[in-house]
């Protein structure tokens, strides 16, 4: 399970995201549960991908309804108040064109196939790890160019 | 110098039986892999932040089993949030046990749910009183 990343993968990474032209990677952690996110920071962060964290949905939503813009946005699906199903729905609603890639302990295809119809570019089950998040960040250096 | 060889060998056992005996998976170590300097005590600050979660949630569960009937979906709901969390920090043996819970949940089991709890819990104390000696070791060595 898992793995870390090794280091010249990391140096690549780096590179992509920290040249002249191109600016830093942004991400947000939309998580209800306090270790998740503790987690899922710290490895955006090892990554050197500036991130912020939100509780549910709708604070993911708020967020960018407040005129923030995220590259990536690392949603979980069960949550209170809002879950992801219904935020991924309402922030391609809003235009947002940011990468979304669903993070989930659900493992049944047909509760990810419903995940992936709301408007998800990618679907991990938990636990996330650095070699996961890699995988997800060449969706978004393949669709920046 | 010769003390702190002697914590370096009892923190190691320490950390290897916790693998050895299953209480630990391969989770813990990517904990350990995201520490570093500028983060110098990320697995026990996220290790704290997981018992603060679960224990709130032990309390939930253990309410929720005393009632009649039991609310199989409330509590499948609560140990989805308590398996999250301690999945998260590679809590082999309880992530085991609350699937198992879940399970009897999903077929309305109520003596397999609050079976499986008082093992749950068990184990859960287990790792929580090796983890915290494990840091107690830890903090020894400066």
């Amino acid at each position: 399970m898992g793995g870390s990343m090794k280091a010249p993968e990391k140096e690549i990474l780096g590179t992509k995201m920290n040249h002249r032209h191109r600016p830093k990677i942004t991400a947000l952690v939309v998580d209800d549960n306090m270790v998740v996110r503790a987690i899922h920071h710290r490895l955006l962060q090892d990554l050197g991908i500036e991130n912020q964290v939100a509780v549910n949905g709708k604070e993911a939503v708020d967020v960018h309804s407040s005129g923030q813009y995220f590259d990536l946005i690392l949603m979980d699906m069960d949550m209170p108040v809002m879950n992801g199903i219904e935020a991924t729905r309402k922030l391609r609603a809003m235009g947002i064109r940011s990468t979304i890639a669903g993070i989930s302990s659900r493992s049944l295809e047909r509760e990810k196939q419903e995940f992936m119809e709301a408007g998800l570019d990618d679907y991990h089950e938990k636990p996330l790890t650095a070699d996961k998040i890699v995988s997800i960040l060449h969706k978004i250096s393949n669709h920046s160019g | 110098m010769e003390r702190n060889q002697q914590l370096r060998r009892q923190l190691a056992s320490m950390r290897q039986s916790l693998f050895d005996q299953g209480h630990l998976d391969e989770q813990f170590i990517l904990l350990e892999e995201l520490q570093d300097d500028a983060n110098p005590n990320f697995v026990e600050e996220v290790v704290t932040l997981h018992y603060r979660d679960s224990a709130r949630l032990i309390t939930t569960i253990e309410r929720a089993l005393e009632k009649s009937p039991l609310d199989f979906n409330k509590l499948d709901g609560y140990m989805h949030q308590f398996k999250g969390s301690s999945t998260s920090i590679g809590a082999k043996k309880v992530k085991a046990e609350s699937t198992q819970f879940r399970e009897y949940c999903e077929a309305g089991n109520g003596e397999g749910c609050l079976k499986t709890f008082q093992l749950l819990k068990r184990d859960y104390a287990t790792l929580r009183r090796k983890l915290e000696a494990y840091f107690q070791v830890l903090l020894c060595m400066g």
